[in-house]
């Protein structure tokens, strides 16, 4: 990739709208009209994008609390995000989860998930559905520097290289883990290097350089296709906003806090590198911003404008059976 | 005496324990906070500001935050525990008990059991519960029944300020491990709480409002919607007891049975779980202990056997209600 005008405007078109959708949830979480705790990908669409372009709808990814971006990277619906963010019953989850248990099967995606280090152990197992049904699936799980220290993710990549499962972890390393650097809490050298001691090829790469990323996951990605096995990627760019939305960020500098969106802005890197390389114009990006604000707009007023689910939904799909 | 909050009396109850044994150390995530970054230390003070102000006074090696990593924490806790410190663990949320139930419930509970009496594990694991903040299933969740239902255990669900502050004291005191629950919903719930300290024995139910028509037995926050429930039945003319455990292991099964004998009626109110749960327990208890008392069926107040739900309006009608507990009453009394 680098050159294919078509997916260059499409791997825009998801980093925006990644983007807005987050913008537009830090604003609209003022009005106490959404519930629950917000996590916001804002600084880290370049990464949850160039994975997710790799990837087909049969293939899976295991997402974190800060799930929006690998939801929309990996196409689920918009709307219906949205709505379930709203907790309405017109949500992809039908207003059961929320923001922090997002999932949408028919696209591959095995859910956000609240447990940090959750999701790393059922990746596996999709990958190992992919191994033992013959197909050439591939699973990712998206784990932030925070997560990539729980004993489930050690456990997770020593078993995909033991039992060489076609899966991919991206460590998303946004400096802290809550209100804790990274730098403390992970021991070792990198995180990459750490995954490297599992016996895992492993790369450290700019996150906020979709190229680099792009290149990283393409090679990981395809190695698991072909049944080469596990790989790990550590994709290093800082989120703009607080661990939640209302966190005062006491942990951060305020020349972090100001510096953030002027070096650390993958799309405005993004933007430059391609207009620069005239693979695509200033219009055909600017009209994506156009689309893609149109969207999110209707995507909120619809969702404010749904239902809730009613009381009856609160005793149904607890089994599939009973 | 002045009016502290849930938050302020275990931040008490802490300060005061460090100053006293210089063994009792804090453990777990954004304790303190800061650590690694560019800003401040005790940027957090603990997720929900419980512990905020420690690392100042007692520094780092007694104010510990660690990685995210709750199996290490809770065996370290328990490590520490058994060979000279008395930790004070801290699991954000009880639901994620799941990633560390091992270390909790096969090591540290059953130490002094398997080891013939020769161990004592002085650890305390505080963590939150409760749903009501619309954190959907797997940050809502009471479990409290689950660890009591384990030998070796103590549990410990304050209600208010004061007891928040005593049953701390005691729990750092005590030589076996006690897991604290403290409910999300209350940290700023305020009464007269003591400047000194003060420790609450475990197994000491408090009647916190005494009746002759029948007897309310709620846990953690659901005292308080027992209450309520009271005030409106005293309107109508009925008389509730109402009785906050306070500990679920030890139980004062004492307390709760003298009611009922004065009673003869038994509402349970819990949070925890619709099956196997606390209103379960107490329902076995007097069905078995208490039965000759009984002058009708024992009513139990659960949420639905599901998980927690995110949606308000499903979340609102998951938690047990005033009007909930006031209709089970009725019910009860054929009003
Ligand atoms: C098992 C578990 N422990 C702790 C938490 C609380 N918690 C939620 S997110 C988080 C920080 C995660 O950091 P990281 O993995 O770096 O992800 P980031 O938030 O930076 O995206 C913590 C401690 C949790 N949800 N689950
Ligand atoms: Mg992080």
């Amino acid at each position: 990739m680098g050159s294919d005008k078509n997916e260059l405007l499409d791997a825009y078109r998801r980093m925006k709208s990644i983007r807005e959708f987050e913008e537009r949830i830090h604003i609209e979480n003022t009005t106490g009209e959404i519930p629950g705790f917000v996590h916001l990908y804002a600084g880290q669409e370049a990464i949850a994008t160039a994975v997710c372009m790799h990837l087909r709808d049969s293939d899976y990814i295991g997402s974190t609390h800060r799930g929006h971006g690998h939801s929309i990277a990996k196409g689920c619906d918009i709307n219906a995000m949205m709505a379930e963010i709203y907790g309405k019953k017109t949500g992809l989850c039908a207003g059961k989860g929320g923001s922090m248990h997002i999932a949408d099967f028919e696209k591959g995606m095995l859910g956000a998930n609240a447990i940090v280090g959750g999701n790393p152990p059922l990746v596996i197992g999709a990958a190992l559905t992919a191994k033992v049904q013959g197909t050439d699936g591939v699973a990712v799980s998206f784990s932030g520097d925070g997560a990539s220290n729980q004993g489930t993710t050690f456990e997770s990549m020593n078993m995909a290289i033991v039992l060489q499962l076609p899966v991919v972890f991206i460590f998303e390393n946004n400096g802290y883990g809550e209100g804790t650097g990274c730098d403390y809490a992970v021991g070792a050298e990198s995180i990459a290097r750490r995954a490297e001691g599992f016996g895992l090829p492993a790369v450290q790469v700019d996150g906020t350089d979709f190229f680099a990323v792009e290149a990283a996951a393409k090679e990981a990605i395809n190695r698991a296709r072909m049944g080469q096995g596990p790989s790990a990627i550590e994709a290093v760019a800082m989120r703009f906003y607080g661990h939640f939305e209302g966190d005062p960020q006491a942990y951060r500098s305020a020349e972090e806090l100001t510096q953030l969106r002027e070096t650390g802005d993958c799309l405005k890197i993004f933007r430059d590198r391609v207009e620069a390389d005239k693979h695509v114009t200033k219009a055909d990006l600017d009209q994506i911003d156009q689309e893609v604000m149109s969207l999110i707009d209707s995507a909120v007023n619809a969702a404010r404008e749904a239902d809730f689910p009613t009381k009856d939904d609160l005793l149904t799909d607890v089994y599939v059976s009973y | 005496m002045t009016q502290k909050t849930i938050r302020e009396a275990l931040n008490d109850a802490l300060r005061q324990e460090m100053r006293r044994d210089n063994n009792v150390i804090i453990l777990g995530e954004d304790v303190a906070g800061g650590h690694g970054g560019t800003g401040v230390i005790d940027a957090y003070g603990g997720p929900l500001g419980v512990t905020k102000g420690l690392i100042g006074e007692f520094g780092a090696n007694r104010v510990i935050d660690t990685p995210i990593t709750e199996s290490a924490i809770m065996g370290a806790a328990a490590g520490a525990a058994a060979t000279g410190l008395r930790p004070i663990a801290e699991l954000m949320f009880v639901d994620f008990m799941g990633v560390c139930f091992d270390q909790i419930f096969n090591q540290a509970a059953k130490f002094r059991y398997m080891f013939g009496g020769k161990t004592r594990t002085p650890m305390v694991i505080r963590t939150t519960i409760g749903a009501g903040m619309r954190t959907a299933a797997q940050h809502s969740q009471c479990l409290y029944h689950m660890f009591t239902s384990v030998p070796g255990l103590k549990c410990v669900m304050p209600s208010n300020a004061y007891d928040a502050k005593g049953l701390l004291i005691e729990a750092i005191r005590d030589d076996d491990p006690v897991i604290f629950f403290e409910n999300k919903l209350l940290y700023d719930h305020a009464c007269d709480v003591p400047d000194e300290s003060y420790a609450i024995p475990f197994g000491e139910a408090n009647v916190v409002r005494e009746g002759r028509d029948i007897t309310i037995v709620a846990f953690s926050r659901m005292v308080h919607i027992a209450e309520e429930a009271a005030k409106t039945l005293a309107s109508e003319g009925i008389s509730v007891e109402v009785i906050d455990p306070r500990t679920t292991s030890p139980l004062d099964e004492e307390t709760i049975l003298e009611s009922v004998e004065k009673t003869g009626r038994l509402v349970v109110v819990d949070e925890s779980a619709a099956r196997c749960g606390m209103a379960a327990d107490i329902a076995g208890l007097v069905a078995e202990k208490g039965f000759s008392s009984l002058k009708g069926p024992i009513i139990q107040i659960t949420p639905p056997h599901t998980p927690v739900p995110f949606s308000p309006p499903l979340e609102d009608a998951y938690i047990p209600t005033v009007a909930a507990v006031v209709a089970g009453v009725h019910r009860l009394l054929k009003v």
